[in-house]
Formats: C-alpha cells, sequence, structure tokens
C-alpha cells in the first residue's frame, strides 16, 4: 500500500519549520501502509499538545480529547471494538504529565494499542515550560533557574510495571522509527515507544546533534528483547541511551479485550448488539417473591 | 387508614442485621405483605450501630417514617437518632444477655428473647441472627416453610451452615409463635392479600437493570459510595449480560473510557458520587463539544469533599446541572423510586445517543440503599434502537442540521472516516479558529436544547391540580411528600414532583404562575430546586423546607413542615 493514501487533503500544519513530528508523521504513515492496514480501520487518539494533533494531519478515525486523557479513551474505543486498529498519539507533557496515572495503569491493563510519545523534553504548544523528560538544569521562562526535578524515565517505568512492549527510538531516524512503530502495532498488548524528537523552537539542549551524539541503536535477538532483565539494565543506561524494541513479551499474556466477558461468546464489536431484554426480563423475575 | 407497621432492626456493621434484613423482606413479601425497606449505616465496616427500617402494610408505601413499632435491637449501644424515636407504644424485642443493662429503667415496652440462648443451644451463637429472623417471621405470622426456603437459598454454598442455622430457626419460630400468643405482644399485623407477588428491587439494581434494558454494555467506576453499588451489580452479571465491566484508576479515566466507548458505537456509563462527578468535568465538556453521547450515574452523598460517606443529600443538583466549562445542553434526570430509576436509566441511553449530549441520573445513597416494592416493571416497552449511521466517504461528523442533531457515524461502520475533536471545529471535525464557524457550531450544538426542551418529561403531580398551593419537590423526596401531604389530607394542596430538572418540562411554568403558594422540599441547605425555579419562572417560592442532616426526611418532619406551612398566610 502506498503511504499517499494515508494523505489528507492539503492542510495547514501548525508545526515549526524542522520539527521533529514532521518525520514522526511520514514513519507512521509508512508503517501502517507497509502493514497493509487501512485509513478505515484505524483511529488514531490523542490528546493536546503539538504531537497530539497527529491525527488531524493524516487520515483514518480520530478522536482529538482532552490533555493527557488519550489512553483510557483508546482503552474504551478498543473494549467496545477489538476489530479497531488504535494508536494513542501524544507528547512526554500529555501523556508522562497530565496523563501518568492513565499510563501506570494502562499497562497494568495491556489493552491492544499502540502508544506513541513524542518525546522533545520540554512543553511546545504552551511555549517552552519543562516536561517531565526536561533534563536537570534546562533553563525556561518558568523554570529560570533551570530544571531541578529529575527527569522521568518512561522506559524504565514501562519495563517496571510489566509493560508487554516497550522501544524508544528517534525521529531523524525515519526507518528505525518505521520498523518499531510496525513492531508495535503487530503486538498483541499494550506498546509504548518512546520517540526522542527535538524541537526546534523551545529546546536548544536537546538538539539533532544532541541525539545524534548521546543514542545508539542496539540490534537485538527477539529471545534478548524477551529478557526483562536485560531490558531494564538498557532502558537505565545512557548516555548514549540505546534505541530500538528494548522488551517484547512473548509469552502471549493476554491483552485487555481478552479477558472481556463481553467477547466471550460472542466476538461481535458492542455496536453490532442489541440488548437481551429478554434476559434482562427474565432476571427481573427472580426478584419476585412469592 | 390502612394497618400498618414500621419495624426497626439495629446492630453493629458486619454482625449479619443485613442477612436479617434480607430475610425478613423476602419472607413479608413473600406472604402478601406491601414491603418497604430502608436503611441508614455509618461509614465503617466493622462495628457502630448502623438501622433498618421496614415497613410493612395493606397499601403501597415506598417513604421513610419516623415511627418505630417494633424495634429488634441486636446488638446494644443503640444510637441517639434510634432513641429519640422510641415512645411509650413501641415494643423492643432484644436479648438481655445481648444488651445487658441498656433498655432498664426506660419508658419503653421490652420483651427479651434469648436470641443468643436459642442459638448457642442450636446452632451455635454465629446463627443468632437466624434465630432473630425466625422470631420475627412468627411474628408476622409467615409460614415456616417460606423462610426455610430462603435460608436454603443464602447458605446453599455451605451445607453445614445451613443445617445449624435451619435448627436455630426452628427454635426461634417456636418461640416466636409462643410470644404471638401472648398477650404482652400486642401488634395489630396487616392484613396480607395472597395474590400480591412483588418485585423486590432496591435502588443500585433498579437503575443497573434500567440500563440494561437501554443497551448499557460498557460500564466503568472509580469505587465510591453510593455510587458504587451499580459497578458491583454490573460487575457481577457482566458474563450474564455480555457487557464490558472495568474498574479503572480515577474518575477521570472512567469518564474518558466511556466516551471511548461511544465514539466505537458502545453504550457506557460510568458511576459515582459527587467527588468523583467533580472530577469528571473537564470529560463532561468534552462530551459537549465533541457531541459524544455519554450516561453518567451521580448518587448523591453528603459534601463539600468527603463529606458524609455513607449518608443522603440531595445538593449535588447545581454541580450537574453546571459541570463542564462552556456551554451545552444535557439532561438531569431524578428518579424518586425504584421504578422511575429503572425508567429514566433506560432513556438516559436513548436520549444520550439520540441528541448525542450527556444525561445524568441523579439518585442519592437513600433512593439506592431502599428496597422498593414493584408490581412489574415493563422491559420491552419500547422498542430499542441505535441512532448512529452507516458511514459515506466524504463523510462529516459535524454537519449542521435544522435540528442542531448531526447524523453520528462510528468508527469502521461504513466507508467515512469519524473524526471527532474537542476544540471549536469545523463540520469534518478539522480544528477551526473562523470566528464564524465557531458561532455557527455553537449555535448549532446549543439549537439541540430546543429538541430536548420539547421531549422534556412532565413532573408527577399527586392530589388536586387545581389546589392553591404547590408543593414542589424532586428526586426520592417526592415519595416522602406524597404520603406526608396524604396524611394531612388537605385537599387545598397538591405535589409537583420533579423526575427532570433539566430541561424543564413546559407545563412547570403554568404549575409555577398558577400556585398561590409554592413550598420547596428537598434535601440541602440552599433551595437548589427553589432556585432553579426562580430562574426559569421569576417566581421567588414562599417556603422551603430543608433537610442537610445527612439523613432522608421522614413522613412526619415533611408532614409537620408542610402543616405549620399549610396554616401559615401569605402567598402571591
Amino acid at each position: 500500500m502506498n503511504p499517499r493514501e494515508y494523505d489528507i487533503e492539503p492542510v495547514d500544519l501548525s508545526w515549526c519549520p524542522g520539527c521533529g513530528n514532521f518525520q514522526i508523521l511520514s514513519a507512521l504513515k509508512e508503517a501502517l501502509a507497509e502493514l497493509e492496514i487501512l485509513p478505515q480501520d484505524v483511529v488514531l487518539i490523542s490528546g493536546i499538545g503539538q504531537a497530539a494533533k497527529t491525527p488531524h494531519f493524516m487520515k483514518g478515525h480520530i478522536i482529538q480529547g482532552l490533555h493527557g486523557r488519550a489512553l483510557p479513551v483508546a482503552t474504551g474505543v478498543k473494549a467496545a471494538n477489538p476489530e479497531l486498529t488504535v494508536l494513542a498519539i501524544g507528547g512526554d507533557g500529555d501523556m508522562y504529565g497530565e496523563g501518568g496515572n492513565h499510563l501506570l495503569h494502562t499497562i497494568r491493563r495491556n489493552p491492544d494499542l499502540t502508544n506513541l510519545v513524542h518525546n522533545n523534553m520540554v512543553y511546545g504548544l504552551t511555549k517552552g515550560q519543562a516536561s517531565p523528560t526536561s533534563p536537570v538544569g534546562l533553563k525556561t521562562p518558568i523554570q529560570v533557574e533551570g530544571v531541578f526535578s529529575e527527569p522521568l524515565n518512561p522506559v524504565a517505568l514501562a519495563i517496571s510495571q510489566g509493560a508487554s512492549f516497550v522501544a524508544r527510538t528517534f525521529s531523524a531516524d525515519t526507518e528505525l522509527t518505521k520498523e518499531v512503530i510496525k513492531a508495535a502495532i503487530l503486538h498483541k498488548g499494550y506498546a509504548l515507544v518512546d520517540i526522542f524528537q527535538p524541537c526546534v523552537s523551545f529546546n536548544k539542549v536537546n538538539t539533532y546533534k544532541w541525539f545524534r551524539e548521546n543514542t545508539i541503536v542496539m540490534e537485538s535477538s527477539s529471545e534478548e528483547q524477551g529478557d526483562r532483565k536485560r531490558a531494564m539494565e538498557l532502558a537505565l543506561s545512557g548516555p548514549p541511551f540505546p534505541l530500538g524494541i528494548l522488551y517484547r513479551d512473548a509469552s502471549g499474556r493476554p491483552s485487555f479485550e481478552d479477558r472481556l466477558q463481553a467477547y466471550r461468546r460472542s466476538k461481535d464489536p458492542l455496536w453490532k448488539r442489541t440488548p437481551d431484554l429478554a434476559g434482562i426480563a427474565a432476571y427481573i423475575e427472580t426478584l419476585r417473591e412469592g | 387508614m390502612a394497618n400498618e407497621l414500621s419495624i426497626v432492626l439495629c446492630g453493629a456493621a458486619g454482625q449479619g442485621v443485613q442477612t436479617v434484613e434480607v430475610l425478613l423482606v423476602k419472607a413479608l413479601g413473600s406472604s402478601g405483605y406491601h414491603v418497604f425497606s430502608t436503611k441508614e449505616s455509618m461509614s465503617r465496616v466493622r462495628g457502630g450501630n448502623n438501622s433498618t427500617e421496614i415497613r410493612i402494610s395493606e397499601v403501597h408505601r415506598e417513604a421513610f417514617v419516623d415511627r418505630i413499632d417494633l424495634l429488634v435491637p441486636i446488638n446494644g449501644g443503640l444510637r441517639k437518632n434510634i432513641w429519640k424515636r422510641l415512645d411509650s407504644s413501641t415494643i423492643v424485642l432484644g436479648d438481655r444477655e445481648e444488651l445487658k443493662e441498656e433498655f432498664e429503667g426506660k419508658q419503653i415496652r421490652f420483651i427479651d428473647v434469648p436470641f443468643l440462648g436459642i442459638a448457642r443451644e442450636a446452632g451455635g451463637v454465629v446463627t443468632a441472627n437466624s434465630v432473630a429472623a425466625a422470631v420475627l417471621c412468627a411474628l408476622f405470622r409467615i409460614d415456616f416453610p417460606i423462610l426455610e426456603t430462603l435460608l436454603r437459598e443464602r447458605f446453599a454454598k455451605t451445607p453445614e451452615m445451613l443445617e445449624k442455622n435451619l435448627l436455630s430457626a426452628e427454635k426461634g419460630y417456636e418461640r416466636g409463635t409462643i410470644l404471638l400468643e401472648k398477650a404482652e405482644f400486642g401488634l395489630t399485623l396487616p392484613k396480607p392479600d395472597p395474590r400480591w407477588r412483588p418485585l423486590l428491587m432496591d435502588g443500585h439494581k433498579a437503575v443497573s437493570l434500567g440500563a440494561l434494558a437501554g443497551g448499557c454494555n460498557f460500564v466503568t467506576a472509580y469505587p465510591m459510595s453510593p455510587g458504587s453499588g451499580v459497578l458491583a451489580f454490573m460487575a457481577q452479571n457482566a458474563s450474564r449480560f455480555e457487557i464490558v465491566v472495568e474498574q479503572v484508576e480515577d474518575e477521570i479515566s472512567a469518564v474518558n473510557m466511556v466516551l471511548g466507548a461511544w465514539s466505537a458505537g458502545g453504550r457506557g456509563m460510568a458511576t459515582t458520587s459527587g467527588g468523583g462527578f467533580a472530577l469528571m468535568e473537564e470529560g463532561i465538556s468534552l462530551a459537549g463539544v465533541a457531541e459524544i453521547p455519554l450516561v453518567i450515574h451521580l448518587g448523591q452523598r453528603p459534601g463539600p469533599a468527603t463529606g458524609m460517606a455513607t449518608r443522603t443529600e440531595q445538593a449535588d443538583l447545581e454541580l450537574a446541572l453546571y459541570a463542564g466549562h462552556g456551554e451545552f445542553p444535557r439532561v438531569l434526570f431524578t428518579p424518586g423510586n425504584a421504578e422511575e430509576a429503572f425508567e429514566l436509566s433506560r432513556l438516559a441511553f436513548d436520549w444520550a445517543d439520540r441528541y448525542q449530549v450527556p444525561v445524568f441520573i441523579l439518585t442519592d445513597e437513600y433512593l439506592l440503599d431502599s428496597i422498593f416494592e414493584l408490581e412489574n416493571l415493563e422491559v420491552g416497552k419500547t422498542d430499542f434502537s441505535h441512532h448512529f449511521v452507516e458511514t459515506e466517504p466524504g463523510y462529516a461528523r459535524y454537519r449542521v442540521t435544522e435540528s442542531g442533531v448531526s447524523p453520528r457515524g462510528i468508527f469502521r461502520h461504513g466507508r467515512g472516516l469519524v473524526r471527532i475533536d474537542s476544540h471549536e471545529h469545523d463540520e469534518k471535525g478539522h480544528i477551526e479558529e473562523d470566528f464564524d464557524v465557531r458561532e455557527r457550531m455553537q449555535k448549532k450544538r446549543m439549537s439541540k436544547l430546543r429538541l430536548l426542551e420539547e421531549a422534556a418529561l412532565p413532573p408527577t403531580v399527586r392530589g388536586n391540580p387545581g389546589s392553591k398551593t404547590r408543593v414542589f419537590c424532586w428526586g426520592s423526596t417526592g415519595p416522602i411528600v406524597a404520603e406526608a401531604l396524604e396524611r394531612l389530607g388537605d385537599k387545598d394542596a397538591c405535589m409537583v414532583n420533579l423526575k427532570q430538572v433539566y430541561p424543564l418540562h413546559n407545563s412547570i411554568q403554568n404549575l409555577v404562575e398558577e400556585a398561590h403558594r409554592i413550598v420547596v422540599v428537598e434535601g440541602n441547605s440552599t433551595g437548589q430546586l427553589a432556585r432553579l425555579i426562580r430562574l426559569h419562572t421569576g417566581r421567588n417560592v414562599e417556603g422551603r423546607i430543608l433537610n442537610f442532616r445527612g439523613h432522608q426526611f421522614s413522613v412526619e418532619e415533611v408532614s409537620e413542615g408542610l402543616r405549620k406551612f399549610l396554616e401559615g398566610g401569605g402567598g402571591k
């Protein structure tokens, strides 16, 4: 399938020239096209932020909802119709800050969805404040003496919480990003893809050059990918920060939808169903006395 | 006047008072009595002192009364809210071994029944509750086999416990029979109707079953009393009704997950109480702008903040009315009993889908924890239908239509793409900052309010509709006001009970204008319905009877308040 199938009629892309989001958008379209997934089968769900605008710039069903809340919305979509390919897309502030609690519990729940986090270590939409992944010392209009708080390590967090797929990539490496996104979509269960991305407007520390000098692409076998201890070591290492699939559960752990009683008898998505009025009436009769 | 009795069972949490309640209510219902039960409990897992009132009557009852004809304290430590309801006509049936000196020297008719002693001899002290239930069954002339059947159901999974409890129940029943023949037990029993075979249903079940009948197939919640009873029912019946039920990490997740489910064609509901509802507000606003259907069950309890976790109040009307930033239409249903809770919960799903708006079902702890009798529930009364459409290429989710309702597509049903957005957007769901588009879209969304006003449900008017004095109320206070007015027998006062407080039915304007005097009875400290009436009709009501102590109004209290109001002068 041609990735152009995912192009949308000319829209005014609101990203800054040189923004890593263009590269991620392109890698995402290519990944979906190479997997032969039609736009009609994809739901792109996002919160708020520059990264969260991504769904607006390509074909597919979309829900752009509230800041931080893409994951519960995505979980609801997938649980109501497991036939859909569901992606939750957002930035580091959206997914790791405002939505942090949902991240923890989505990992535990393990719905079959792909979570792309464009991690540029700064707030773009609100113009340059520190994000949960900003490095200590980064000066911003708000953190005027530099960031004091330790940066959140999303990949280590996800692995420690039992995420079934955890990867990290770099937006400028579109080939790696595309391959990692493909693997994440194919993975059955929750898949976190943390994507290093420069912010050309507000982050003068973590630049294209900085990311190139501070990352290393790491090849690994699927056996190695299934080793959680190794994954944790990789997640805690750096610089240079390892890129690629850090962890992939191969045990066939059931996804959230797999466990739902709603699909035990019928696999029909919820929209194809009508209430079992006879069953409800029969239940009500059990409440009759005498 | 109909013969009726009010029985109150008291005991510590975790001591099986609820077992006695359930057995007794079922046994009474099985024996042709009209029955209603309501309870109040402390926010603790063990200990304290909780009470359950069971009303037995020759006519249908569904309201809490202060009067206690028969008090059965299973444990000592009666709280003062019970003490003050006792008088010289109350009979107390208790075990002196357990209660010690508590009732000594009081102007109270105390009958000592050795529940513990009987239990110890028959099946062991743990069966004392079965002894109590059996004594009461005998006193109400309930055939022993009815109790036996109920005990067999209850202990079906523990045969050894069943044997012990049956033995204790037999002994208790014998004791009760002896007591009944003694002159000291002087209560006149209501006359049972052998043809009466009621459905017995608490508010939690009524909301849950109504929602299911409305096609609800997706339920989320973060546990919070009293909203979690619905979560429990749905979780325990998820397999039977093939629905998705998930206990989530917080109420923010609960509402957003439900919005995701509706977008994909499911029918979702989040169930909570005031604190959780407050956390959902941003999600409610998202439902407003994105026109995603949404149903929330809000089981009210006293606030602010943690308030009183296991108690009741009606103070979240304005919370629900104004929830969420920005302006968008919504619906507030306020059921007053199990039948309305069922019917409005069913309807909530149809309206949410039809008008693409948030629909809130406001109940309260009192309603949810009360057991109502019903003759029937018509499950299939209306045809079920989905209101989404199959999409075509070029589909525009927010197409401007005359009614304001845009045909709602769902994902992967048809060849169109469904694009849903929280920003202001154009017809295709693209982010749009054009001022004209903004105005057009806001008007489109708000024009649905007209449709909702046309569909609004009329209030229940009881009594002489031509009367000068009108007593307005909403939700669970309705049945209490109805009985209070019945007691007063005043031909010049009628009740107007709202089961939908927003949008208001168009008859409200006339009902208000025609009234010589209006008094509002509601369970909050500021008169929220009274304020809503003023907002919509310009009328300042003449009286307010308010209760915000954490316990529901009693019939006596409302009756006394209304009597004073009716005797007083003034009016329009």
